[in-house]
């Protein structure tokens, strides 16, 4: 009999997901014994201690690993600098969208009190009086970016596939959980979901003709297959692996966002709960193009000069589609999270064009600018958290009984842009960060945008695409028209909402709510965000009532994020220095 | 019989579940073609594996059956809610968000 000999598997290497992927573990058991009033706060505690501590596992094994790739369970954990570089990201930008989700702007998160309560029933109706939380939202962040930061850690096709599910599933359920707008939120959900398991299903079918070819699933394997090594079979069947190569990379696009892939963007954004689009937009975005990168810079070895040519074009071709749709479409927006969405396009276009040449200046520049567009894009969606419409009634009437004794309540976020008209005069630092949030996305000097394009745009000039880097900067000249836009019209433009009496919206910026306190959750149903219709049938409040937009100003997590991104882009504008040796480090031997 | 004809039949089912997807309006139905993608994938695994005469491909199998089995969870989940709200499946009638 053959004696059991245990792997030996070096923790310390594992430790940053580990930490993360056991917390999450534990959050979902204290949600079991945790008495229901002390669990939001325990439950803040261990996600924000375990990402904490997965940043410190990154730090230390930053220098362990600049020596030599971390190589785990045969292989199938590899963690190198470059790797690393991205859990790092990932870590920050899930840090401070944690912050985001914790935040309660009038006593309320952002969250249905009961996820799965049909909106507008009695059930949901007890649930919120009662004062319910869903606090599996911090767990399921903690899966989440747990399997964001396997993704681009690991040579293993059969672990991205895992990682990506990972990643996906809890999102998929975070999407739906919205507290007003609750119809939009579930559909963006079930978008999300049938697009993104379409998605996955093409990545998995890839991975089988990429296993065909080579026999192994290995990136390293495969790379020698197709480098006409290897003993496979197989072996010269090219059309197998480059049908195979295609779908893999159409199923990470899809993640990045990257056009033809990118229909799910702007409505999953919008209707997402908005601390969760803030943390989806970075963080996802950071672990597949983390992903994508490990993905084709270690193919490319493998490939030969025809086929490594057939794959710069699809390269090409999908970065100037995603920079001309994000910024072509993104002018024309009028809702605040779409205009973020189609930005979020955009960027992912500016990142693909580091790409292309696979260099490793490339793939620093990739790192550093998926750092500064996550705090720039954390920043932003802080900010639309505490930009919210008001209900003010005058005179408390009988009508609303004691519900409403107070005399306004707080509504959903206004994500109407002719809504944000004015916010400058009701909050100058609030809209100071956000207009330095929106700079940096532009790439004005002196902010992490700037210094980001310039390196995306250099490495593609690099290796010799420079028609891709003019259209780059052809691209961001335009999405600065749609950023220098909101910030004109938030600073500039006098409040609508001192001159219109009334519920009744004068721009279709509607407000979302009839006038009953049951409004914010029941009424959000049939209102369509952005769509221009005014809500007529909803609009049986009392004339004194009416909606107004404020902004929330009381400190709290939102706030500080909003503070922290801001210093954030402000020092990567001004002192890069620092943060782009790490870059430099972390790309060392890509991949 | 030749092998190849094995993963001739993966393509088509995966040509036939990928079709669905694009073109049926019901979420249930969307999915099921989803899942026939994904079965489509197991059976080119396998036959991929019995080419190769190693066992990765089989064992790949099973990570792919246990991922379609938490996605139906969630994609269940949340369909059925949609559905309890509108009392329709249909992708059609979710258009609340024009995009």
């Amino acid at each position: 009999m053959i004696d059991f000999v245990a792997p030996t598997i070096d923790w310390a290497a594992v430790s940053p997901v580990l930490v993360v992927l056991a917390a999450g573990v534990l959050g979902v058991l204290l949600e079991a014994l945790v008495p229901a009033r002390a669990r939001r706060s325990v439950q803040l505690v261990l996600t924000l201690g375990a990402l904490a501590g997965a940043l410190v596992a990154v730090a230390l094994l930053w220098g362990r690993v600049q020596e030599a790739a971390l190589s785990v369970v045969g292989g199938s954990y590899l963690l190198t600098p470059f790797g690393l570089g991205v859990q790092a990201v990932v870590v920050v930008c899930a840090l401070l969208g944690v912050l985001v989700v914790a935040d309660r702007p009038g006593g309320q998160d952002a969250f249905a009190p009961t996820a799965a309560a049909v909106p507008g029933s009695t059930y949901e109706e007890q649930a919120r009086r009662a004062g319910l939380e869903q606090t599996e939202v911090y767990p399921l962040v903690l899966f989440a970016t747990g399997g964001m930061m396997l993704f681009p850690a690991t040579d293993d096709l059969v672990m991205l596939f895992i990682a990506l599910e990972v990643l996906s599933l809890p999102l998929y359920v975070l999407c739906a959980t919205a507290r007003r707008r609750r119809l939009l939120s579930q559909e963006a959900a079930a978008k999300y979901f049938l697009l993104g398991s379409f998605a996955s299903a093409l990545l998995i079918f890839g991975v089988a003709l990429l296993y065909g070819f080579a026999g192994s699933v290995r990136l390293g394997a495969i790379a020698e297959a197709l480098a006409g090594q290897g003993a496979s079979p197989l072996a010269g069947m090219d059309v197998l692996a480059l049908a195979g190569v295609l779908l893999v990379v159409a199923g990470l696009l899809f993640k990045v966002g990257a056009a033809p892939f990118h229909a799910w963007t702007p409505d999953v954004y919008t209707g997402a709960p908005t601390p969760v689009t803030g943390f989806m937009a970075a963080c996802t975005k950071a672990a597949a193009v983390g992903a994508l990168v490990r993905f084709l810079f270690t193919l490319a070895e493998g490939m030969d000069a025809g086929t490594r040519h057939g794959v710069e074009v699809v390269l090409w071709t999908v970065a100037l589609l995603t920079m001309v749709v994000g910024t072509v479409v993104g002018v024309v927006q009028t809702d605040i999270k779409r205009v973020l969405a189609y930005s979020s396009i955009a960027h992912a276009g500016f990142v693909l064009v580091a790409l292309v040449g696979f260099s490793e200046t490339g793939a620093a520049a990739v790192l550093f600018y998926l750092l500064a567009y996550g705090l720039a894009t954390v920043g932003a969606f802080a900010v639309v958290t505490v930009v919210r419409e008001r209900l003010t009634t005058p005179v408390p009437d009988a009508e609303h009984g004691a519900a409403s004794a107070a005399s306004d309540t707080l509504l959903g976020e206004a994500t109407h842009l002719a809504q944000w008209a004015g916010v400058g005069r009701k909050a100058p630092w609030l809209t100071a960060a956000f207009a330095l949030f929106l700079l940096s996305m532009a790439g004005i000097p002196l902010t992490a945008g700037f210094i980001a394009k310039f390196g995306a745009f250099s490495a593609a000039v690099d290796a010799g695409a420079w028609p891709l880097a003019v259209a780059g900067v052809v691209a961001s000249a335009v999405a600065v028209f749609f950023y220098v836009r909101v910030i004109v019209l938030m600073v500039l433009t006098p409040p609508a909402d001192e001159l219109v009496p009334d519920g009744g919206a004068p721009d279709g910026g509607a407000p979302e709510a009839a006038g009953t306190d049951a409004g914010p959750d029941a009424g959000a149903a049939a209102h369509a965000v952005g769509g221009g219709a005014p809500t007529g049938t909803l609009t049986a409040a009392p004339a004194a009532t009416r909606t107004v937009v404020t902004v929330v100003t009381t400190p709290g997590p939102a706030a500080l994020v909003v503070a922290l991104c801001a210093a954030g882009v402000l020092l990567l504008g001004l002192l890069p220095a620092s943060v782009l040796d790490l870059a430099g480090q972390a790309a060392k031997f890509v991949p | 019989m030749p092998i190849t004809n094995y993963l001739v039949l993966a393509g088509i089912l995966f040509a036939i579940g990928a079709t669905t997807v694009m073109l049926r309006r019901n979420a249930i139905v969307v999915f099921m073609g989803v899942e026939l993608m994904l079965n489509a994938t197991n059976l080119a695994f396998v036959t991929f594996a019995r080419i190769h005469g190693d066992l990765t491909g089989q064992v790949l199998a099973f990570f792919v059956m246990v991922v379609a089995a938490a996605e139906v969870v969630v994609g269940l989940a949340i369909i059925v809610t949609i559905f309890r709200t509108r009392r329709s499946a249909s992708v059609d009638d979710v258009n609340l968000l024009k995009g």
